[in-house]
């Protein structure tokens, strides 16, 4: 199922983000979906080469997922393939089922563990929805037309509302809108009132957002994210909080409580959460049991 | 522009094999070399090796310049071994064309270098793209100024405005927008169709 038709019946949609392995043992990513996310999010994000580093690729595990009964999120980036391979996997994506994308430009290469693999971008975010978009309407890019019923997809892309230049971001957000983006899932955001700012401008494309959220895992993750991660700024008081009681945030407790704080602060305000667990899927569950979000009946 | 940059001391030392000819090309407008540096190692490589000329000429990418300012050299050249050459990419190609028997040897490394010879300050560059975006970017451009070279606005990647590829560089995207901003033009953001490259343009790289 495509991820639209929820916002369509008016659901606050729920995703969390999973990222494979550098390696083909899926099990236990596998195992904590099941058992952490199945019941308590609609669809899983399965990053692309996150940060750059090599590891199994999206579509395949996407794949695996759903035949695990399980809806995923194809995140699709620009910077390893030219528009032939993009275009390519996007139609391997409506082949194999996958009917999620989210679609990125992608962190620099440099940034990863292969700093010497040439860059690409050849399109970037904006130009890959729009050939996303295309091939929903029968044609390439290039304008050729496309063999047989053409495929649809729930087309997806990011912004950054807590971004120190939030109006370049609105300005990217349009841009995406226009281009064909249906729904947005955001940065990680720890500053409700500049995410409900965010919103009131947000709100004139129409188009559903998803708060993003990071847990806070430590305070040194938080300060490492505030000196090099764009778009996410950690304040100070929440720092103090998870100085506090050092016990509580070794447990993870602390950064479980900030998430569903975050939520409840934020929710009326969004159309979703997406959650960023980074290896901490099992804390979802509790996050939004404290947010007093319901268990989910899984779709596929 | 393009900077000539010596392979390491060596490297090159591995390559002067037999009777050697180093032939240096200087002059050029287009090329920085690090002209006493390549003097000082070839005096030393000489000191040990046997170095039986070396040859300083410019233009040697011009393969009929090249032929005649070799021809006053063409005994050393035919009784040496291998030819050291002291030049761009471009430069070493015309000699191993030209003597293709020879084992003919690069000792540079060749990297391009932002702006034009005299008159472009280094932080502005152009990249050639056949497609120039800068009317509708107030000036500033986004293939040279944004580390991906993007055509439809940020990626996202920026902090506080530096560039997440380079923290010393700014945002190319941040800076078309604040210009843009300036000149009450933002509406050039706002564009029906998202713009693709075209690679198919001569040259375009």
């Amino acid at each position: 199922m495509r991820i639209t038709e929820l916002f369509e019946r008016g659901e606050f949609v729920l995703t969390a983000e999973v990222g494979p392995p550098k390696g083909v043992e899926l099990d236990h990513l596998i195992k904590d979906a099941h058992e952490y996310l199945k019941t308590r999010v609609h669809a899983l994000n399965v990053t692309d080469n996150q940060s750059s580093v090599m590891r199994t690729g999206s579509l395949a595990t996407c794949r695996v997922l759903k035949d695990e009964g399980l809806l995923p999120i194809f995140q699709v980036t620009c910077r390893d393939r030219n528009r032939i391979a993009l275009q390519s996997d996007i139609l391997s994506a409506a082949l194999l089922g996958i009917e999620n994308l989210l679609l990125l430009t992608g962190d620099y290469t440099t940034l990863g563990d292969h700093p010497q693999a040439k860059p690409v971008f050849d399109l970037d975010s904006v130009s890959l929805i729009h050939a996303v978009k295309r091939l929903e309407e029968g044609f390439d890019i290039a304008g050729n037309e496309v063999d047989g019923a053409p495929p649809k997809f729930a087309k997806g892309a990011v912004v950054s509302p807590c971004s120190d230049s939030v109006d370049v971001q609105l300005a990217k957000m349009e841009a995406k809108v226009k281009a064909g983006c249906e729904y947005f899932q955001t940065q990680g955001v720890y500053e409700p009132e500049k995410f409900i700012k965010f919103m009131e401008q947000a709100k004139q494309f129409g188009v559903p957002v998803q708060l993003g959220l990071i847990i806070p895992k430590n305070v040194g993750m938080c300060r490492y994210m505030n000196a090099n991660v764009a778009g996410v700024h950690v304040p100070d008081e929440m720092i103090a909080e998870l100085q506090a009681d050092k016990e509580k945030t070794k447990a993870g407790d602390t950064g479980v409580e900030i998430c569903a704080r975050l939520i409840r602060e934020c929710k009326d305000y969004a159309q979703g959460v997406h959650i960023m667990s980074l290896g901490w899927e099992n804390r979802i569950p509790e996050i939004l049991d404290l947010a007093g979000i319901a268990p989910i009946t899984p779709v596929v | 522009m393009l900077i000539t940059q010596l392979k390491s001391q060596e490297a090159i030392e591995a390559l002067a094999q037999g009777k050697t000819v180093i032939i240096n090309c200087h002059g050029c407008k287009e090329v920085y070399f690090a002209e006493h540096e390549a003097d000082a190692f070839q005096k030393e490589l000489s000191a040990n090796k046997e170095v039986t000329q070396i040859i300083t000429t410019d233009y040697i990418c011009n393969p009929d310049n090249l032929k005649l300012q070799l021809k006053k050299h063409t005994d050393v050249i035919n009784a040496a071994d291998t030819i050291l050459v002291f030049s761009c990419g471009v430069g070493i190609q015309t000699v191993a064309a030209l003597f293709e028997g020879k084992k003919v040897y690069s000792c540079c490394d060749t990297y391009p270098l932002p702006g034009f010879q005299g008159v472009t300050p280094l932080n502005v560059d152009c990249g050639q793209c056949g497609e120039c975006y800068l009317n509708g970017t107030g000036g500033i451009c986004p293939i040279t100024a944004c580390s991906k070279s993007l055509i439809n606005g940020q990626c996202g990647g920026a902090k506080e405005g530096k560039c997440e590829v380079d923290k010393n560089m700014e945002c190319g995207w941040e800076r078309i927008y604040r210009k843009l901003e300036k000149l009450d033009k933002l509406d050039n953001m706002k564009y029906d169709a998202p713009k693709v490259r075209n690679y198919n343009n001569p040259n375009a790289e």
